[in-house]
Formats: structure tokens, C-alpha cells, sequence
């Protein structure tokens, strides 16, 4: 029987890999009888939604700017690469 | 041609920025990445004008993105990942000697209004930021790129079992970061 912290591993596999047979059946049997890493495996698929959601979300808000002093920065080594 | 990098600074910059951020989720390496990326402009001058200015930086941005996480993992060694087995510690916080959940997975209550939504997708980017370099990396290569598991395992010279193991703990970082910081009602 596995313990919850294969499960987890497992789990976490799972959206890395198809897991083999074995694994696999391990697993559901696991699952049936684990409300903890039923969410926890749900929870994973929702983190993952979210993350995609996250990068469009930091991609597009205007209120993210390069600093001033980023842009002398940079500025400054464009002019010398250039020189 | 420096006239025309700096009116791009100007008119792309923050984009650009907002970009490498989103992937790297650190403020110093995505200033450096679009620092790489206008001066990979200069260099080799290929712009035509066929495509926009800012689809074209982007393109660039994209590979300096990925040489970045690259070079982070390869940089630093691996001998921390052993494999995840009976004598290993690092998972303490998470499970019991009986391999139990010490805090159990609690149901996450996604936001529904669009403000709910802003601060969870913020607490998320800050959770984020603070994963450890190596893990932040090989996660975003995996989760927001979506590269295929055995394309990383060949870009970063690791074996599967090592992507797992980092994939694990990058995901059990940013689930318990979630948990502690996501307070609804």
C-alpha cells in the first residue's frame, strides 16, 4: 500500500510521464481511499491552470515597469556596445 | 542604429520586461534578459521591418529566456537531488515518519471576481519569485513553456528521475506557498 507521500510523488509524475501499469493501479487504489491526495491531485491541475493564467496576467499588466534606473542601465551599455 | 536601440527601449521596454518577468519571475534577471536582448539587436542587425519591432524582440527575448534557466540549472550542482527515497529528509515539513500528510491538502477556494482574481494571481506571482532559483527554472521550462519532459532532461544533461524529483518539490513549494497565503471569506 502506498504511503501518502509516494502517492504525492506519483501524483506529481503523472503530469510529467505516463505512469506504468503498476503505478498506475497503485495509485487509483490510493486515491480511493484518500480524500487528502484526491485534492492534493486536484490541486496540482488547478496550479497548473493558474500558472498559465499568472504569466498572461504579469505579461500584460501595464503597471509593471522596467525601473528608471534599469533603463539608463541598459541604455548605457547599448551606447557603449555601440561606440 | 543605437538612436533607433534607444527608441526602443523607450517604446518596447516595459513589454519586454513584463514578458521576461512573467517567465523568470525575477526582477534582476528579466532587466538583464532584455538588456541581452537589445544588445543581441545590435549585433545582428537583422530586423527587416516585415515583422513588427516588438514581435521581433520578442522572438530574441524568448531564446534569452530559455539560456537563462538553462545556465541556472547547469550552473549549480545537483548533488542535493537524490531520489526520493526512505532515508531522504527534505520532504519533512510536508509528511509524517509514516509518510502522512502533517498538514493536510486543504480545498482551495478559487476567486471568482475579478478582484479576487488579481490578488491570487498576485499571490501567486510572489510565490513564484520566492521558489529557489533551480526549481523556479525547471518548473517555468515545464509548466509555462511546456517543454516535453525528455526535451528538458537533454537541454539541462539530468536524468528523468532528477526532472521529477525538482518538478515534485518545485510543485509541493508552490502549493503549501498557496495555501499559507491564500485567505478567502
Amino acid at each position: 500500500m502506498l504511503t501518502c507521500k509516494q502517492a504525492s510523488q506519483l501524483i506529481s509524475q503523472s503530469l510529467d510521464r505516463p505512469l506504468p501499469l503498476s503505478s498506475r493501479l497503485q495509485l487509483r487504489l490510493h486515491l480511493f481511499i484518500c480524500d487528502a491526495c484526491t485534492r492534493f491531485k486536484q490541486q496540482l491541475h488547478q496550479l497548473r491552470n493558474v500558472v498559465k493564467r499568472a504569466t498572461t496576467h504579469t505579461e500584460n499588466d501595464s503597471a509593471i515597469r522596467l525601473s528608471k534606473e534599469a533603463k539608463d542601465r541598459i541604455s548605457n551599455a547599448v551606447d557603449s556596445e555601440n561606440d | 542604429m543605437s538612436q533607433n536601440i534607444n527608441d526602443w527601449l523607450n517604446e518596447h521596454g516595459d513589454y519586454l520586461y513584463r514578458f521576461a518577468l512573467a517567465r523568470l519571475r525575477d526582477p534582476h534577471q528579466a532587466e538583464d534578459a532584455v538588456q541581452e536582448t537589445l544588445l543581441a539587436a545590435i549585433k545582428n542587425n537583422s530586423f527587416e521591418g516585415e515583422s513588427s519591432a516588438r514581435t521581433w524582440l520578442t522572438g530574441i527575448l524568448k531564446h534569452k529566456i530559455i539560456d537563462l534557466q538553462r545556465k541556472q540549472i547547469r550552473e549549480q550542482p545537483l548533488s542535493d537531488l537524490i531520489d526520493l527515497d526512505a532515508s531522504d529528509t527534505s520532504m519533512d515539513d510536508f509528511f509524517d515518519k509514516s509518510g502522512h500528510w502533517i498538514d493536510r491538502p486543504q480545498e482551495w477556494d478559487m476567486p471568482d471576481s475579478a478582484l479576487e482574481q488579481k490578488q491570487f494571481l498576485d499571490i501567486l506571482s510572489e510565490c513564484m519569485e520566492k521558489l529557489p532559483a533551480k526549481l523556479k527554472a525547471i518548473f517555468m521550462m515545464r509548466d509555462v513553456h511546456e517543454f516535453e519532459n525528455e526535451h528538458i532532461c537533454k537541454e539541462l544533461a539530468i536524468t528523468a528521475t532528477n526532472a521529477w524529483v525538482m518538478l515534485y518539490r518545485a510543485r509541493m513549494g508552490l502549493r503549501k506557498c498557496l495555501e499559507m497565503n491564500w485567505v478567502t471569506g
